[in-house]
């Protein structure tokens, strides 16, 4: 209370006082005038009596005060005052910092959700995920990045296993629902028992699947995500115990998964049980991923070692049916390399996000050098009232003191705003939602990311601050040349520090543009690779599943599709349709295995893997994938299961020579299948994004024998059917697509739908998210780079008008003196161009897994980025050089 | 800060006995202490307005005086400091504790001398 009243008392104390002193000073100037003192004189002795008024009201006035704190306030007062004073300056002072660091902010906050923060489980340390590797394998490096596991590996590992507290594998998959709405596919998750314990995140309502619902000769239940139990269920609380429809099977739902919840990246919408079967798993299969969560304790080398034995065990265990060698995979070279699970989360947006954020800091370091570039001239401004205040007894640290707060306050204000610049940033990349970004639902402005925020405030106020502390706060020896430097060029010494930043500034901008030209130059390399197919905006996609629970002969599925496909070429303005069990680039898992060339002896009977893919007649004609040589598949030797094949270019290159000599080769997956007969080779296509290799691919009939046994055979359920259409993306062209394909059966979901185009720019999104970062920053680098020359140029300018007028009147040339201006501009840039040339040429090198079709030293961007730079030196110094050049001596010597 | 080297600043506390002193005979302003202190004293002592503002700000933030309306000595309307009871009570603890160390200061100089 006393506070208070002491706070709102104060302003009466102050009057009072000044009063008292006032009346002070009258009673001794009467005092003394009585004694004969003329009145002024008598003013005057009263005064230097008194002493000095101003600080001894101060003086009183601090006995009311905090007189730290208050001083402090009073600075900010000050400072704000200025900074109100002059609003154009503020204005861009604190735009610049509010973007340069909300962009960071921004960036930060994606890099602390995705990369920093823990994996939402529990004990997320523990988590590891099965990441194999099998070198011996040929050929499988080049399409997938690991070896997955089969359902035997996984049997051998829950069972065996003497380093983790559970074990499970699962896969994604699709499954229609029907009996609610209309029908409608799913996203589902595989897991086997162990998945859920792995993760260890209870259920939102409801229970776990449990070991009785992974029977495999039983219906188990199954699980909703948080989001399909919304979306279809309306959060009902009573949906527990229901039964659903999925692939035309009777369910019953076991509970729901919280909000949030994945498997591992896996946004789901239902959770079905496994149900391996122990009697019927072989070696084989390897299309699982696995997790599992280490007991405390142990550390990846050991887990490590324990499954490197598991595999031992594994081939002692199973087999590839009657008369197989179970110790084959020993040519594979399994090795285990159990990862974080966090690092498969993550994946290899890795590099990007630390490109983008390093880019973001680099714009951050540009913005702060114009800003103290923009510091130093307004400094240079007071430098006599600093002096003079030096000079009235003001310390140095008074003063520092003073421009550190004016400083860090734009900082906080700057950072302030930046909050609201990133949490915009972060609202629009939600929005956007780029598919490749992993835990996107997860990035959020949390406290981690105030206190980045906090921290990068104070410290570009504090470096802001510093730079005209170091370069202006007078020392008591420097006070005395005060007074010459009015007239003088500015001396060497205090240009020094403002080159240094537009070298720096140069230096920056170049990396950056470096950087993004490289971007552009990979993303028209892209551009310029035939995809394997053509006219991809007049291509539409979607996805049929027929599940064996549905329709349980494959040649009935066969014809329903073969049907579906007339109903869907039959549609107006659909030109040719076609289907195949996977397009380019939609992220399908990828089928392999080894293709044996008949006549060919292999090496320990190891024969490379190849990529699969099945075909229906037309498909390649649809899709615009060229073909070769030869011909594609008829119905009729589908329906006769006829031994033949399609293959890639590249395929038919390496192991015939041309695709011409391929047509007639024959090839085979196992040894009891037949000979298959290569009728047709076509072009090279890019499965898995224009910037990754074509694989030899083998295309096989889309219903053909399997493995079984002489006169089994099976179909390919789920397929993408593709339409060549101008109608395609358009809602009326999918209701007539639905329309098709329920008039065959009812019971089929139409899912996956979209445009080849759609398909083909989400490949690309990764390489165009990353150059619209790096464009951005580049042009902004540019730009502030461009202000940066021009200020510092026509700063000078100003400075030595005198010593311009004294050298035109000592006739100089006009053109010369222009001259003198871009020179020094240019030779700065110089400078910064070399610095900057030298770091790109090192950082390139941390890009190098971004860039495609260019070598990281790319002469022509090398060469362009530089002159582009030197010309906007040339342009920024040449407008204040001409100002310069138009200097009247007559006026510029009368300065003075 | 010394206008005159002869005098010697008195220190705070005691600069503040000198004040609440001169107020419990009449509440008198700022000048009027100044000269009544040199006067008492026989020019002996002289106050420093760089002292006495402050200390005055001071002691009536501490409740010891208040301002308020009387009359200068050219009988015109001033602002003057009136000690209050509480500033008696303190004026009176701090005399006790002054004399005590007056003697006390008195005996160590005797027997140095001695």
């Amino acid at each position: 209370m006393q506070i208070l009243n002491r706070l709102f008392n104060r302003h009466r104390r102050y009057d009072d006082l000044s009063v008292s002193i006032q009346e002070h000073l009258d009673e001794r100037v009467e005092e003394l005038m009585e004694e004969g003192m003329l009145r002024k004189e008598a003013e005057q002795t009263a005064r230097r009596e008194f002493g000095n008024i101003a600080l001894i009201q101060e003086r009183s006035r601090e006995e009311w005060q905090w007189p730290a704190l208050e001083s402090i306030i009073d600075d900010l007062k000050f400072a704000f005052r200025r900074l109100r004073k002059s609003p154009g300056f503020a204005a861009t002072v604190l735009l610049t910092l509010a973007i340069g660091i909300g962009a960071n902010t921004a960036g930060f906050s994606v890099l602390n959700s995705v990369l920093l923060r823990p994996l939402p489980y529990p004990e997320p340390q523990q988590l590891i995920s099965l990441h194999l590797n099998a070198p011996g394998a040929p050929g499988l490096a080049e399409f997938r990045s690991e070896l997955r596991l089969s359902a035997s590996m996984y049997l051998t590992f829950a069972a065996h296993n003497r380093t983790f507290q559970s074990v499970g594998v699962w896969g994604p998959g699709t499954a229609s629902i029907t009996g609610i709405a209309q029908p409608e596919q799913v996203d589902t998750a595989l897991i086997s028992e162990g998945v859920l314990e792995t993760l260890n995140v209870p259920a939102f309502t409801g229970q776990w699947l449990t070991a009785a619902d992974q029977d495999a000769h039983g219906l188990g239940r199954v699980m909703l995500s948080y989001g399909y139990w919304q979306r279809r269920f309306g959060g009902d609380p009573g949906v527990v115990g229901r039964t659903i429809s999925v692939n035309s099977q009777s369910r019953v739902i076991a509970g729901v998964m919280p909000r949030g919840f994945k498997i591992v990246n896996y946004d789901f919408d239902l959770l079905v049980p496994m149900a391996l079967d122990p009697v019927k798993e072989q070696l084989a299969g390897f299309a699982y991923r696995g997790i599992a969560r280490l007991r405390p304790g142990v550390a990846v080398p050991e887990a490590n070692a324990d499954v490197a034995s598991l595999l031992n065990v594994w081939m002692d265990s199973w087999s590839n049916g009657p008369g197989g060698d179970p110790h084959w995979y020993l040519r594979w070279k399994i090795t285990p390399a159990l990862l974080p699970l966090k690092e498969t989360v993550v994946g290899s947006i890795q590099t990007v996000l630390w490109v983008v954020m390093g880019t973001l800091g680099v714009v951050m370091l540009i913005a702060c050098t114009n800003v103290a570039n923009l510091l130093l001239v307004r400094a240079d401004a007071r430098q006599q009232e600093l002096a003079v205040r030096s000079a009235l007894g003001a310390g140095r640290w008074r003063i520092a003191r003073e421009l550190l707060l004016e400083s860090v306050t734009m900082g906080l204000l700057g950072g302030a705003a930046g909050v609201a610049v990133a949490y915009a940033g972060l609202r629009l990349l939600t929005g956007i939602g780029p598919g490749e970004l992993p835990r996107l639902n997860e990035i959020s402005l949390d406290g981690r990311s105030v206190a980045f925020t906090l921290i990068l405030s104070v410290l570009s106020g504090l470096f802001l601050g510093a730079i005209p502390i170091l370069r202006y706060v007078p020392s008591r020896q420097r006070l005395t040349l005060l007074g010459t430097m009015r007239t003088a060029s500015v001396s060497r010494e205090r240009r020094r520090g403002r080159n240094l930043l537009v070298v720096a500034q140069v230096s920056m901008a170049l990396v950056l543009l470096v950087s993004a030209v490289l971007m552009i130059r990979t993303f028209l390399a892209m551009r310029n690779v035939d995809p394997g197919f053509s006219d991809p905006a007049s291509l539409q996609v979607m996805r049929i599943s027929i599940p064996g629970t549905l329709v349980r002969d494959p040649q009935t599925v066969t014809r329903m599709q073969n049907s579906i496909l007339d109903k869907l070429a039959a549609i107006p303005g659909v030109s040719s349709a076609g289907f195949a069990a996977s397009v380019p680039m939609s992220g399908a898992e990828p089928a392999w295995n080894q293709i044996y060339i008949e006549g060919k002896n292999y090496a320990g009977d190891n024969a490379p893997m190849r990529l699969y893919n099945y075909v229906s007649p037309g498909y390649f004609h649809t899709a615009g994938t060229r073909i070769v040589a030869g011909r594609e598949f008829t119905w009729a030797e589908i329906y006769n299961l006829r031994p033949i094949g399609i293959v890639s270019e590249s395929f038919a290159r390496e192991l015939w020579g041309s695709p011409r000599a391929a047509i007639g080769k024959h090839f085979r997956e196992w040894e009891s299948m037949p000979w298959h007969e290569v009728v047709g080779v076509v072009q090279d296509v890019r499965e898995n994004g224009v910037d990754q290799v074509s694989h030899a691919t083998v295309y096989w009939p889309s219903m053909m024998n399997d493995i079984f046994g002489p006169g089994t055979f099976d179909a390919r359920r789920t397929v993408y059917f593709a339409l060549h259409t101008p109608r395609a993306g358009t809602q009326s062209l999918l209701s007539d697509m639905q329309r098709a394909v329920w008039s065959v059966n009812s019971d089929l979901p139409v899912d996956a739908v979209s445009t080849m185009q759609d398909i083909y720019s989400d490949s690309m999104a990764r390489t165009s998210f990353t150059l619209v970062m790096l464009a951005i920053a580049g042009s902004m680098a540019l730009a502030l780079g461009i202000i940066g020359i021009y200020g510092v140029i026509s700063y000078t300018v100003s400075q030595r008008t005198r010593e311009i007028g004294i050298r035109l009147a000592l006739g100089a040339q006009k053109s010369e003196l222009k001259w003198m201006f871009v020179r020094a501009a240019l030779l700065l840039t110089a400078a910064g161009i070399a610095i900057g040339v030298g770091t790109a040429a090192v950082m390139m090198q941390l890009m190098k897994s971004l860039l495609f079709g260019i070598s990281p030293l790319d002469p022509f961007t090398y060469t362009t980025v530089p002159v582009i730079l030197a010309i906007s030196a040339a342009l920024a110094s040449y407008l204040p050089a001409r100002r310069a050049a138009a200097v009247d001596p007559v006026e510029a010597l009368r300065a003075e | 800060m010394a206008k005159n080297p002869e005098h010697r600043d008195l220190f705070p506390g005691a600069l503040e006995i000198m004040i609440l002193q001169s107020l419990r005979l009449r509440p008198m302003h700022g000048y009027a202490l100044v000269k009544h202190i040199k006067q008492v004293s026989d020019n002996l002592l002289q106050v420093e307005e760089g002292s006495l503002y402050p200390a005055l700000q001071r002691m009536l933030r501490e409740g010891w005086l208040e301002s308020e309306i009387g009359v200068s000595a050219k009988g015109g309307p001033t602002r003057v400091y009136r000690l209050t009871d509480t500033g008696v009570r303190h004026l009176e603890q701090e005399v006790v504790s002054f004399d005590r160390m007056f003697t006390g200061i008195t005996r160590v100089l005797a027997v140095a001398k001695a």
